[in-house]
């Protein structure tokens, strides 16, 4: 029972059960910037550093910084969340939950009976990850540069009209 | 000879060919002699073939052609052949000679009617399909042309469409005989199936060896083809067509409901005599619908005042008397009455439709009156024809071969006594009937104004057939007159024989019968009278008897309330159900298009969760 | 580093996945909607590293690489298209788009 990682796991859940639930956009961003910040740490615990680093630069770095850039342009007030709060009454989260307790019951039964070993306490540095990228996964390096060249030309052409400039 | 047999009904089909394809581009007079020739010729050359029949009988009595093979079914092979025998003989001789004379007297008749060529179209198609009836080798090729001869009664009694009323007539006519058709079908279709056969004259040997008398199966399909025949020719109980089918034209009258399409139950019934001799039951039920037909129709007739609805009911009467005679046994008897009674009975329909010519299409006889002095043809013809057909004694052929029918049922040992006894009081009924109309239409004052004027068409043809109304019948003498065997004889290959009947009496009472009714006619109407009160008796016997009610309560009226009750056609429901059932389908899955992406993450998420439960329960 | 048992680490996962479903269905606010989703690719890519841990290989670390990118380029694509929509209806209710309702 590995503290820093069940202190980690349930500071995640956690933020993530306040992201779903606050009214204001601003702060469910925020939560969610705390919430994969432990999840980096999660990482970092099972000997994925390189995993961890990437989580905070990208995720909560690029990603989070999006959301924000777009939250400022949209201009969301205060109204904005009172009408949150009034959908958000409790009648609309029974549904849902029902289904996400299912669906987590399934996926935990699956893990928890699997019989898993404990692991090797291995570090997996970047180097290992590098070798590995430029070695057998090439090929998925590749697509995944074509998939980044899409999004970059799908949110370009696609900002144009948002931007005024045609 | 054999060899010009085919001519005989093709002729006429093929001028009625010519005049259908011809219509409005035929001249009146071309389309009067297309149609008046093409029977002409084919009655020039039956004669013919009767005088080479005669002179020089052929071997087995018959001639015959075989044309071609219409088509061969498993082991079963139709050909269309043609078989002259006596009986055939005289039908053809009837068909085409009065026949010839009806076209003739028709020209004249329906001289300026729209459809003039039409007209002599189906008339001649009419006489082509008779033709093929009676010389028809296989029961296959005699039903063709018993549908071919129902075709022209219903084209022709709808002559005139552009009124409802005719229509309504002929598909009247054409239904009732419908219901005898199916029982024909059925009667033979079972002959094919047990007797393996539908060659005429092959079955009739085949039932003679393969049954005895009174087996199930004979008398079974005897009951059939008695269905059949007293379907076509008006007898109880599918007798309520001929009424209404005076509606057609009096020449179509005259020719189809009187001398030959009526006539062809008879020769049915003679064709297959031996059945009904294998099947007493039947040939007894025969002899009791022609007499209680002849009864029925003889009492309506004194109800009635439209002159063609007399003759019409005459007609029922009159071949109730061949129905008896069949029914009894005297098969030459019947067909000795059939020869007269066309005569006859044609010459009173021309007559009626002569003084129908020259009073504006009048046919009430109580509009009449007065006719014996203008229209002297006219009455004169009819005067003969009335004595004829009520069997005026020694002087007109109706008296001998009435007098053959009904001694032959004096003759009939199981129950023809009764028979007779209906025919002597059909006599009296007969004579007063008819003659109530002699005196009515020809005597007395004049209530409608004569005009116009008839030519020698209609002459020759009312001469010639009064003449044969008076002559025919010395062909055929009983034993207490000369005993001349004429028609006996020649009818002796095809027809068994009668009893002989010595007894002068029973001859006496019959001819007595005629008499009295002919004077009760004269001491009833000889003076001037009103149309008679419709008492209620007289609504029944108007109304023949009820039998039209009858069936409109039993038969029209449940069949139209059931296609009212299905007018929105219930049955189809099932299949209305299955629509309604994808449009309903339809209308709920609709309702989960919402457009709104949660309600399609929701769906998604459920059928994951659905699918993975699968998967870790497995 | 000491070891963490693995079915806790896919447990985590699980839980996390759950949670982010409930914020795709719940939520109403297409910001929030996008949100949750990063947090369903986010617990995919710990099931990733966890499964990489247990064998301890790369091969989950390059996975979990992939599905950043992934998620990268998704949220540009769809940040742009909430920028598009929010010009043509000036709300970022989820439902407000349903105009493809039959």
């Amino acid at each position: 029972m590995n503290a820093t990682f069940v202190i980690s796991a349930i500071i995640a859940i956690v933020a993530t059960a306040m992201m779903i639930t606050r009214p204001s956009a601003v702060h469910g961003l925020l939560y969610l910037t705390v919430s994969l910040l432990a999840v980096a740490l999660v990482f970092f615990v099972l000997g994925a550093p390189f995993a961890a680093a990437l989580e905070v630069i990208i995720y909560a770095g690029a990603i989070m910084v999006l959301f924000v850039f777009v939250i400022m342009m949209l201009n969301i007030g205060e109204e904005a969340a009172r009408l949150e709060s009034s959908w958000l009454h409790p009648a609309t989260w029974f549904g849902p939950s029902i289904l996400a307790l299912l669906l987590a019951i399934e996926l935990g039964a699956v893990a928890i009976s699997g019989g898993l070993p404990h692991p090797a306490s291995a570090v997996i540095s970047a180097h290992a990850v590098g070798v590995a990228l430029v070695g057998p996964y090439m090929l998925a390096v590749e697509l995944a540069s074509f998939l980044l060249l899409a999004g970059l030309v799908a949110a370009f052409h696609l900002g144009r009209s948002v931007m005024g400039t045609d | 000879m054999q060899h010009v047999l085919w001519l005989v009904p093709t002729l006429p089909l093929l001028g009625s060919i010519v005049l259908m394809l011809g219509t409005g581009r035929l001249s009146h007079r071309a389309e009067a002699l297309i149609g008046v020739l093409s029977v002409g010729l084919a009655a020039v050359i039956v004669f013919a073939i009767a005088g080479a029949f005669l002179l020089d009988p052929p071997a087995g009595a018959a001639y015959q052609q075989a044309l071609w093979r219409w088509f061969a079914v498993g082991h079963f092979s139709f050909g269309l052949a043609l078989r002259v025998d006596p009986l055939s003989l005289l039908m053809m001789l009837i068909t085409s000679g009065v026949g010839f004379l009806i076209h003739l007297f028709s020209t004249e008749f329906m001289e300026g009617e729209d459809g003039y060529g039409r007209f002599f179209a189906y008339l001649n198609l009419f006489v082509a399909a008779m033709l093929l009836l009676v010389m028809a080798d296989n029961f296959l090729a005699l039903y063709a042309g018993w549908e071919g001869v129902g075709l022209c009664s219903y084209l022709l009694i709808g002559f005139w469409w552009r009124d409802p009323a005719n229509g309504l007539a002929a598909r009247k006519a054409f239904i009732v005989t419908r219901v005898g058709d199916t029982a024909f079908l059925i009667g033979l279709l079972l002959i094919a199936s047990r007797l393996g056969t539908l060659n005429i004259a092959g079955a009739m040997r085949d039932a003679a060896h393969t049954w005895h008398v009174g087996s199930p199966a004979a008398t079974l399909i005897a009951f059939l083809l008695l269905g059949g025949a007293v379907g076509k020719s008006a007898q109880l109980p599918l007798q309520t067509w001929l009424p209404d089918a005076m509606a057609g034209p009096t020449p179509v009258s005259a020719l189809i409901h009187a001398a030959t399409m009526v006539t062809a139950g008879v020769y049915l019934i003679a064709r297959t005599h031996v059945l009904f001799l294998l099947a007493p039951a039947a040939e007894i039920t025969v002899g009791i619908v022609g007499a209680a037909t002849l009864l029925l129709a003889g009492f309506s007739a004194l109800a009635q005042n439209d002159i063609k609805r007399i003759l019409a009911y005459s007609t029922m009467s009159q071949i109730g008397y061949m129905f008896l005679a069949l029914g009894v046994g005297a098969w030459r008897a019947a067909m000795f009455h059939f020869m007269t009674h066309a005569f006859f009975k044609a010459l009173l329909f021309l007559s009626a439709g002569t003084v129908t010519m020259r009073l504006h299409h009048e046919q009430d006889i109580y509009r009449m009156g007065g006719l014996a002095r203008r229209l002297p043809a006219a009455f004169w013809s009819f005067l003969i024809g009335s004595a004829a057909l009520a069997a005026l004694p020694l002087i007109t052929s109706g008296f001998y071969s009435k007098e053959a029918i009904l001694s032959g049922a004096w003759a009939d040992g199981n129950g023809g006594r009764v028979l007779w006894l209906a025919g002597v009081i059909g006599a009296f009924v007969t004579g007063i009937y008819i003659f109530r109309a002699v005196f009515i239409a020809f005597f007395g004052e004049e209530h409608t104004h004569v005009s116009g004027s008839y030519g020698w068409r209609v002459i020759v043809p009312l001469l010639v057939l009064s003449v044969l109304s008076l002559v025919g019948g010395f062909i055929e003498l009983p034993s207490a007159f000369g005993h001349v065997t004429l028609l006996s004889r020649l009818l002796a290959p095809v027809l068994p024989p009668t009893r002989e009947v010595t007894d002068i009496t029973p001859l006496l009472l019959a001819s007595a019968a005629s008499i009295l009714g002919i004077a009760l006619a004269a001491v009833l109407y000889w003076r001037p009278s009103r149309p008679p009160a419709e008492t209620p008796l007289w609504r029944f016997w108007h109304g023949a008897a009820g039998f039209d009610l009858l069936y409109d309560r039993l038969l029209v009226r449940p069949v139209i309330w059931a296609a009212r009750v299905d007018r929105d056609d219930f049955i189809d429901s099932f299949y209305d159900g299955i629509a309604w059932a994808t449009q309903a389908l339809h209308r709920a899955i609709r309702r989960t298009q919402t457009g709104r992406v949660r309600l399609y993450a929701a769906s998604l998420a459920i059928g994951s969760v659905g699918l993975i439960a699968i998967a870790v329960l497995r | 580093m000491a070891t963490v048992p693995l079915d806790q680490g896919l447990l985590l996962a699980a839980i996390l996945f759950a949670l982010g479903l409930v914020g795709v269905l719940v939520r109403r606010n297409l910001l929030f909607m996008l949100m949750s989703l990063e947090v369903m690719l986010n617990a995919a890519g710990v099931a990733f590293i966890v499964a990489g841990a247990r064998w301890a290989s790369p091969d989950g670390q390059i996975m979990f690489i992939l599905v950043l990118t992934l998620a990268a380029a998704e949220v540009s694509v769809g940040l742009a298209l909430i920028l598009l929509m929010h010009r043509r209806i000036p709300t970022l209710d989820a439902d407000a788009g349903d105009g493809l309702r039959g």
